[in-house]
C-alpha cells in the first residue's frame, strides 16, 4: 500500500528543517550584530517651532535634520565606530522659559550636546540651563553678544554676533554712501522689542552718529505686530534717507509692505539682520516689496560647492534656503567634527574638542573656526541686495555677485 | 508729525479699528445688559470664530467676507447651545456661578486651540489686502474701510433688532424685569440664550471683518477682551450707544497714542481712560446711575 502524502499535513524534510533552523539561528544572532553597532549619539535640536517664530524655528530644525541625515548616510562618526547621530527634538514655543524647560527634558533624555535655539532671548536661557549639566550647546543663530559674554564654558557660537555685524554693516553703509556721493544723512531704525532687536538698535544708535549719520527715529514694536500703519506714518513724516529694520520675518514683511503701501520710499532700506531682507521666501512671495532692499546678515560663501549643493537639496524638498537652514546645518557639522576629534560622546570631551576646534570644512565665509570665550572669531556677515528678483551679494568684494544699486530708483 | 496727511491717516485708521472694537464690545454689552453676567468667554469665542474664518479661507478657499453668511448664524447657533445647555445648566441660575462658568469655557477653548492648532500666529493672504484707497490727504487700506463699513452695518442691524422686533422687545423686557417678563408669557430661558447667541453672532461678523488685516492665535482674544471691557465700562455697562461711541473713541486713542508715543507705549491711553472712568464717572458716559 502506497502512502499518499497528505498535502495538509506538515511534512518535515531534512532540508527544510536545516533551512528553518539556520534561519532561526540567524534571527537569534541578529541582535548580537546590532549590539556590536555603537550606541547612537543623542543630539538635542531645540528650536521655536511653534509660536511667532515658528517659521524660522522650523527652518532651523530642517537644516539640522538634513545635516544629521547626511552625516549618518556617510557612515556616522568614524572615530566612534560609525556611531549614528540621533536627533532629540525640542520646541521652545518662542518663549525663553519654555526653552529652558526643554533643556531639562533633553538632559533627562541623555543628549550629548544641544544645538539651538534661533532667537537671542531663547538661546540666552537654554545655554544657561545647559551649563548647569555641562551639556555642550552650539548656538546656531542667536546674535546677542551677551550669549558668549557670561563665561559659560559649554556655550559655542558659530555665527557672528550683532557687535561684529553692526560694525561691518556700518562700515559697508559708509562705503556705499561715500561711493554714491553721500546722498544719505538721516537714518530711522525700526526694531523688535526683544534682546536681538533692542541690542542691535542700541549699537547702531551709538555708532551711526560717529560716522556722520543722524538717527532721527528709533521705533520699537512688539512681536507679533499685525499693523505697522503708525510706525510707517511716522516714517513718512520724518522722511529719513535710510530706514534700518532689525526684526523677525513676519514683521519685516509687513513693515516693507506697509511702507510701499503708504508711499514711503527712502533712498535705501538697509537692514541689519533683517528677518526677511535676504530671504528667498520674501523675494518670491512679494518681489515688488522686496526689490532693492539691502541687508547685512548671515550668508553662505557662494564660491563653495557644498553651499550650492545644499541649496539644491533644500529647494528640492520644497523649502526656502534661508540663513536658518544653512546655519543650523553647519552647526550640526561643527558638532560632528568635534565628536570625530573627541572620539567620545562624553559632554566634557565634546566641550574640549569644540574649544580647540579649527574646522574649515564648512561653507560659510568664516575661515577655520577658532573659539575665544565660545565665540567663533572669524565669523562675518555678508551684505546682500535684492536685484532683478533674486538675492545678490554686494559686499565683501572677494565674492560679490553684483554692484549695489544705491540710492534705490524711484517708481 | 502734525501734517494733515499723517494725522488724517492715523485718525481714519483709529476710527476703522474703533468700529470693529465697538462691534465686539456691543456683543459683550448686550449679554451684560440682558443676563447681568460678565462674559469672560467673549475673547475666547472671538478666537474660535477667527479660527473658523481662517479655515474657511485657507482650506475652502472662501473670501473672508463671503464667510459672513456662514459665520454669523453658525456662531449664533453655537452661542445658543452654549448658553442653554452649558452656561445655564452649570450655573443653575446663580449669577456668580455664571461668571465662573464663562471663565471655564474660555480656559477650555483656549487650551483646546493650543492643543489643536499650536501657538502659531496665522494670517490669511487676500489679493486685495494691500489695496489702498485715497481718502482726502490720507491713504487707507481698503480692507480697513471694508471692516469699518461692515461693523457699522452690523451695529445698525443690531440696533434695529433690539428696537423694532418682537425679539428685541422681549430682550429689553427681560433685561428690565425678568419676573414681569415671565408673567406676560415670555420664555425667559429662551430669550437669555438668544441674547447670548446674538452676542456670539456679532463675534462671528467681527471675525470675518478682522481677519484680512489681523491674525489668529490661541491667545488673540486677550487683547480684545481687555479693550472690549474698557469700552463697556467707558460707555456705561449695558448701554448700546455707550459701547458704540466708546469703541470709536478707544480706537482713535489707541491710534494717536501709537503715533505720538510709539507702538509699545501707545496702548497706555486705553488703560488711562479705563482707570479715569472708574474713578470719576463709574456709570460711564451713557450709563445711568444705579
Amino acid at each position: 500500500m502506497n502512502r499518499v502524502a497528505n498535502p495538509n499535513r506538515p511534512c518535515f524534510s531534512r532540508r527544510r528543517l536545516l533551512a528553518g533552523t539556520a534561519g532561526g539561528a540567524l534571527a537569534l544572532a541578529a541582535p548580537a550584530v546590532l549590539r556590536a553597532q555603537p550606541a547612537p549619539i543623542k543630539i538635542g535640536l531645540l528650536h521655536p517651532v511653534t509660536g511667532f517664530l515658528a517659521f524660522s524655528g522650523q527652518q532651523c530644525r530642517e537644516g539640522a535634520l538634513m545635516a544629521i541625515e547626511a552625516i549618518n548616510a556617510a557612515g556616522g562618526i568614524r572615530s566612534l565606530g560609525g556611531a549614528k547621530l540621533e536627533p532629540v527634538l525640542g520646541d521652545a514655543q518662542s518663549k525663553p522659559e519654555v526653552g529652558a524647560a526643554e533643556v531639562e527634558k533633553m538632559n533627562e533624555a541623555g543628549v550629548a550636546a544641544i544645538i539651538g535655539a534661533y532667537s537671542s532671548a531663547i538661546s540666552l536661557a537654554t545655554t544657561q540651563s545647559a551649563a548647569r549639566y555641562g551639556i555642550p550647546h552650539i548656538v546656531d543663530v542667536g546674535v546677542s553678544d551677551q550669549i558668549v559674554q557670561r563665561g559659560l564654558s559649554n556655550t559655542f557660537r558659530f555665527c557672528p554676533g550683532y557687535g561684529v555685524i553692526a560694525q561691518i554693516a556700518i562700515d559697508n553703509l559708509v562705503a556705499l554712501n561715500d561711493a554714491a556721493g553721500k546722498p544719505a544723512r538721516t537714518v530711522a531704525i525700526v526694531h523688535e522689542e526683544s534682546l536681538f532687536g533692542t541690542g542691535t538698535a542700541q549699537l547702531l544708535q551709538k555708532e551711526l552718529p560717529a560716522r556722520g549719520f543722524e538717527v532721527v527715529e528709533v521705533a520699537k514694536h512688539a512681536n507679533p505686530t499685525r499693523d505697522f500703519t503708525n510706525v510707517v506714518l511716522k516714517l513718512k513724516a520724518l522722511a529719513p534717507d535710510i530706514v534700518i529694520p532689525a526684526n523677525y520675518y513676519n514683521e519685516y514683511v509687513l513693515l516693507a509692505r506697509t511702507m510701499r503701501q503708504q508711499g514711503v520710499r527712502p533712498k535705501a532700506i538697509y537692514s541689519v539682520l533683517g528677518g526677511a531682507a535676504s530671504s528667498f521666501k520674501f523675494v518670491k512671495e512679494f518681489p515688488d516689496d522686496a526689490a532693492y532692499i539691502m541687508d547685512c546678515n548671515h550668508w553662505y560663501d557662494p564660491r563653495k560647492a557644498a553651499a550650492l549643493e545644499l541649496r539644491r537639496k533644500v529647494e528640492a524638498r520644497g523649502l526656502f534656503y534661508t540663513y536658518e537652514v544653512f546655519l543650523a546645518h553647519e552647526a550640526v557639522r561643527l558638532l560632528a567634527d568635534a565628536l570625530e576629534r573627541a572620539g567620545s560622546a562624553s559632554r566634557e570631551r565634546i566641550v574640549e574638542a569644540l574649544a580647540t576646534s579649527r574646522w574649515d570644512g564648512h561653507f560659510m565665509p568664516y575661515g577655520p573656526t577658532r573659539f575665544v570665550n565660545g565665540q567663533n572669531e572669524g565669523a562675518r556677515p555678508v551684505n546682500t541686495q535684492v536685484l532683478n528678483g533674486t538675492i545678490e551679494v554686494i559686499f565683501p568684494a572677494e565674492f560679490a555677485s553684483a554692484r549695489p544699486v544705491f540710492p534705490m530708483p524711484r517708481v | 508729525m502734525l501734517e494733515p496727511s499723517i494725522l488724517t491717516a492715523s485718525l481714519v485708521h483709529g476710527l476703522a479699528n474703533g468700529a470693529v472694537y465697538a462691534l465686539v464690545a456691543l456683543g459683550l454689552s448686550l449679554v451684560y445688559g440682558v443676563l447681568h453676567i460678565i462674559n469672560f468667554a467673549h475673547g475666547a469665542l472671538l478666537m474660535a470664530a477667527l479660527y473658523a474664518v481662517y479655515f474657511l479661507v485657507d482650506r475652502a478657499g472662501l473670501d473672508p467676507y463671503a464667510a459672513i453668511p456662514i459665520l454669523v448664524p453658525g456662531a449664533g447657533a453655537a452661542g445658543y447651545v452654549l448658553h442653554r445647555w452649558v452656561v445655564a445648566k452649570a450655573s443653575r441660575g446663580r449669577e456668580e456661578a455664571v461668571l465662573l462658568v464663562t471663565l471655564g469655557i474660555a480656559l477650555v477653548l483656549e487650551n483646546l486651540a493650543l492643543a489643536l492648532f499650536r501657538s502659531d500666529t496665522r494670517t490669511i493672504e487676500t489679493g486685495w489686502a494691500f489695496t489702498m484707497v485715497p481718502l482726502g490727504p490720507a491713504l487707507v487700506p481698503a480692507a480697513k474701510l471694508a471692516a469699518a463699513a461692515g461693523a457699522l452695518l452690523a451695529v445698525a442691524l443690531l440696533w434695529a433688532l433690539v428696537r423694532a422686533t418682537d425679539l428685541g422687545r422681549a430682550i429689553r423686557a427681560v433685561a428690565k424685569d425678568r419676573e414681569a417678563a415671565r408673567l406676560v408669557g415670555i420664555d425667559v430661558e429662551h430669550v437669555f440664550a438668544l441674547a447670548f447667541a446674538i452676542g456670539t453672532a456679532t463675534l462671528g461678523a467681527a471675525a470675518c471683518l478682522l481677519l484680512p488685516t489681523y491674525y489668529v492665535s490661541p491667545q488673540v482674544g486677550h487683547g480684545f477682551v481687555l479693550i472690549a471691557f474698557t469700552i463697556v465700562v467707558l460707555g456705561g455697562m449695558g448701554s448700546f450707544w455707550g459701547a458704540f461711541w466708546g469703541g470709536l473713541l478707544i480706537g482713535v486713542v489707541e491710534s494717536l497714542g501709537g503715533l505720538f508715543l510709539g507702538e509699545s507705549l501707545g496702548q497706555i491711553g486705553i488703560f488711562a481712560i479705563f482707570i479715569a472712568t472708574l474713578l470719576f464717572r463709574p456709570t460711564g458716559l451713557f450709563g445711568r446711575a444705579v
